[in-house]
């Protein structure tokens, strides 16, 4: 009951200083937003991070950065190098101990997202997250040549159904001209893969035959002259096993002899391969990008405690004026812990008020920018964006403006004792 | 201050020795048939550093008895408010609230008993400008269970609350729920007054509460303070140089300050 009046009188009076509290609950609400838009990103990336490739033992491709290939494989987003020689990859596919190993190819898109070429066997061996499967939403793996199955976000995002007929580009980025499109070798979409959260999401699969057709005609990476251009048909005559993929994925029966496999491929006599580990390449890859994330977030923090210095200035500075109003209070019976109490209250009040706005703004800010992210980095926001990532952010944050409010409150406890009934005749 | 008053209560019942400037006119006035409020026995007190020194001998103020102290400018009116209403404790003698003495109750308990029983008019600025006149007058309900209990025992809280604004010359709605700093001084006194004698307080301290207005304002107020007072069964002390108001008061005590 007291502390119901208590509330009320801390939100009348920060109603009377309507302006200053707006401002101050503004301030609070943009510091609160730049930190859940931080933390929102920074759990969303690890987590996809973490859970974009399970099951998977080994990733093999060309001696080079164990990142750039890491990076190239799994988020599908370096430049694919010189990549390996099927051979290798056959070779390699045959080693005892190996269950399964899949080849994967690099180097095409369609409106900005990779074309992988790889095996019908991917859809049956690939997993993600916790050992989850991929799932076709509509259709079945390819078996044609000119076949394709594109992801959840590359089919929501273009509108596309089964049965349609896209165009690859040649390329990471969209053809620059027409000479660079493959639009002479249409390719139907037969299957569409439900969401996962990974970068399966914004693939365009297709098989290794597919990718050897497209390009049946170029000679050295470059395209043809009209006059040497293959129909469809044609190439899907021509096309022959490929010379070389861009990297492999491997799974071995006993995870323990990834160590072997991966010093037996450091001195593989054909040429000069490297193999990963996912997993731990992974998490040591997250530590580099953990260092960014700390600052990032250290940053965030520093952001929320110079709100909440706003704010007790705000609150402070309102004080001597408040004298009067104080001792007010006390003539009609406020003991000195009710005026200690109004002046918290009127922090958490403000504290509060601005964690609700930047709920909001976080809100805004992250719908406006999740687009982006899931098109570039399948980073996927307001699925997580839950009370329980963010409920202890933000009563972390209520607490510090609550402490900030001790300090004025605590001046004005003290004040109220020594003023008396009214101030003017009090000292 | 409570610790300075408190750590000037040690300096010891000499002053209570100390020749008494007080002079009580009213004794020749029958007594009502009423329960003590106030007792002032050898009240002594001064500030360090002032030059005067506030001393009552004998001081009994009964239920629904008005009373008027009167003194100069700088006789400390203001702190003799403070010594009866418990906010100050005396240097020497005592002060007793419904038959207990200030001085044997904590800080707390002084809060809380003043809070029960004791409303209080000063001179000006007496309302939280930003509630309204309503609230304001609610305001010692929210603090004291007891006077919410006695101000709701004939209806519902804000009735009453309406009630003792109506009587006091403020019944419009529109000046009820008018916020307080929007108020005009007069109407601020009055609603200062409603909030004083919500909840039947035994007690009600005033200080000047009539130096900010006019002489026909003035008379309009006390009429009404002191017939709502009456109703409440309350007594009131109010604390003036104004000797015009002597007319008003049956009971009257003149203050002299006398030098340290």
């Amino acid at each position: 009951m007291l502390m119901r009046s208590l509330l009320t009188l801390a939100w009348s009076s920060l109603g009377s200083r309507r302006f200053v509290a707006l401002l101050t609950v503004a301030c609070i609400g943009l510091g609160s937003a730049v930190l859940i838009v931080v933390e929102q990103i920074r759990t969303q990336a690890r987590e996809a991070f973490t859970r974009s490739v399970s099951g998977v033992d080994l990733i093999v491709g060309p001696r080079g950065g164990s990142v750039e290939l890491l990076m190239g494989v799994v988020f599908r987003t370096g430049t694919p190098g010189r990549g390996m020689s099927f051979e290798s990859y056959r070779q390699i596919a045959a080693l005892p101990g190996v269950t399964w190993a899949l080849p994967v190819s690099f180097g095409d898109s369609h409106h900005g997202y990779p074309v992988m070429g790889t095996d019908a066997a991917y859809f049956k061996h690939f997993r993600y997250g916790r050992s989850q499967p991929l799932a076709f939403a509509a259709g079945s793996p390819f078996s044609d040549i000119f076949d394709a199955v594109i992801g959840a976000e590359v089919a929501e995002r273009l509108g596309y159904q089964l049965n349609q007929r896209i165009a690859l580009e040649h390329g990471l980025k969209p053809a620059m001209d027409a000479k660079h499109s493959h639009q002479d070798k249409p390719f139907r979409i037969v299957g569409i893969l439900q969401r996962t959260g990974t970068a399966v999401d914004r693939t365009v699969h297709v098989s290794l035959a597919g990718i050897e057709a497209m390009h049946a005609d170029w000679v050295g990476g470059r395209p043809p002259e009209a006059f040497d251009k293959l129909s469809a048909e044609e190439a899907r005559l021509l096309a022959k096993e490929p010379e070389r993929v861009s990297a492999m994925l491997i799974a071995l029966d006993q995870r323990a002899a990834a160590l072997l496999i991966q010093l037996r491929l450091g001195a593989w006599p054909v040429e000069p391969l490297s193999a990963v580990m996912p997993g731990p390449a992974l998490l040591e890859l997250w530590e580099i990008v953990g260092v960014a994330e700390n600052v990032l977030r250290g940053m965030s923090w520093c952001v929320i405690t110079v709100v909440l210095v706003g704010m007790l200035t705000v609150l402070w500075s309102g004080l001597e004026e408040r004298r009067h109003e104080m001792a007010v209070l006390r003539a009609v019976g406020a003991r000195p812990w009710h005026i200690f109490l109004l002046i918290t209250g009127e922090a958490l009040l403000l504290t509060l008020g601005g964690v609700m706005v930047g709920i909001f703004f976080a809100a805004i800010v992250l719908a406006a920018i999740e687009s982006t992210l899931v098109q570039h980095y399948g980073l996927s926001l307001s699925a997580a964006f839950s009370g329980r990532t963010i409920a202890p952010l933000l009563s972390g944050i209520v607490a510090a403006g609550v402490l900030a409010g001790l300090l004025p409150a605590m001046r004005c406890y003290r004040r109220s004792l020594s003023d008396g009934l009214s101030p003017e005749t009090g000292g | 201050m409570d610790e300075r008053a408190r750590a000037a209560t040690e300096g010891g019942p000499e002053a209570s020795l100390a020749p008494s400037a007080a002079m009580v006119e009213a004794s020749a006035l029958p007594e009502s048939q009423s329960t003590s409020v106030l007792d002032v026995k050898d009240l002594s007190f001064a500030w360090p550093a002032a030059s005067f020194r506030i001393q009552i001998t004998d001081l009994h103020v009964r239920s629904n008895e008005h009373w008027m102290l009167e003194g100069p400018s700088g006789s400390g009116k203001s702190t003799l408010l403070q010594l009866l209403g418990g906010v100050l404790l005396p240097q020497g003698g005592d002060v007793r609230i419904l038959g207990e003495s200030w001085s044997a109750l904590t800080a707390a308990q002084r809060d809380m008993r003043r809070a029960d029983h004791v409303g209080f008019i000063f001179q000006q600025f007496n309302l939280v400008p930003y509630l309204s006149a309503l609230e304001n007058v609610l305001l010692p309900c929210r603090f004291s269970p007891p006077r919410r209990q006695a101000a709701e025992s004939g209806g519902r809280l804000d009735d009453e609350a309406r009630r003792l604004l109506a009587a006091l010359g403020l019944g419009a709605k529109d000046i009820q729920f008018r916020r307080a700093g929007r108020l005009s001084v007069g109407q601020q006194q009055r609603v200062a007054a409603a909030r004083a004698l919500i909840g039947r307080p035994a007690l009600v301290l005033a200080d000047e509460p009539t130096s900010a207005l006019d002489a026909g304002n003035r008379d309009a107020f006390l009429e009404l303070l002191f017939s709502e007072a009456h109703t409440a069964n309350t007594a009131i002390v109010l604390v003036s140089h104004d000797a015009n108001l002597r007319p008003h008061f049956e009971r009257h005590l003149t203050l002299e300050g006398g030098p340290c």
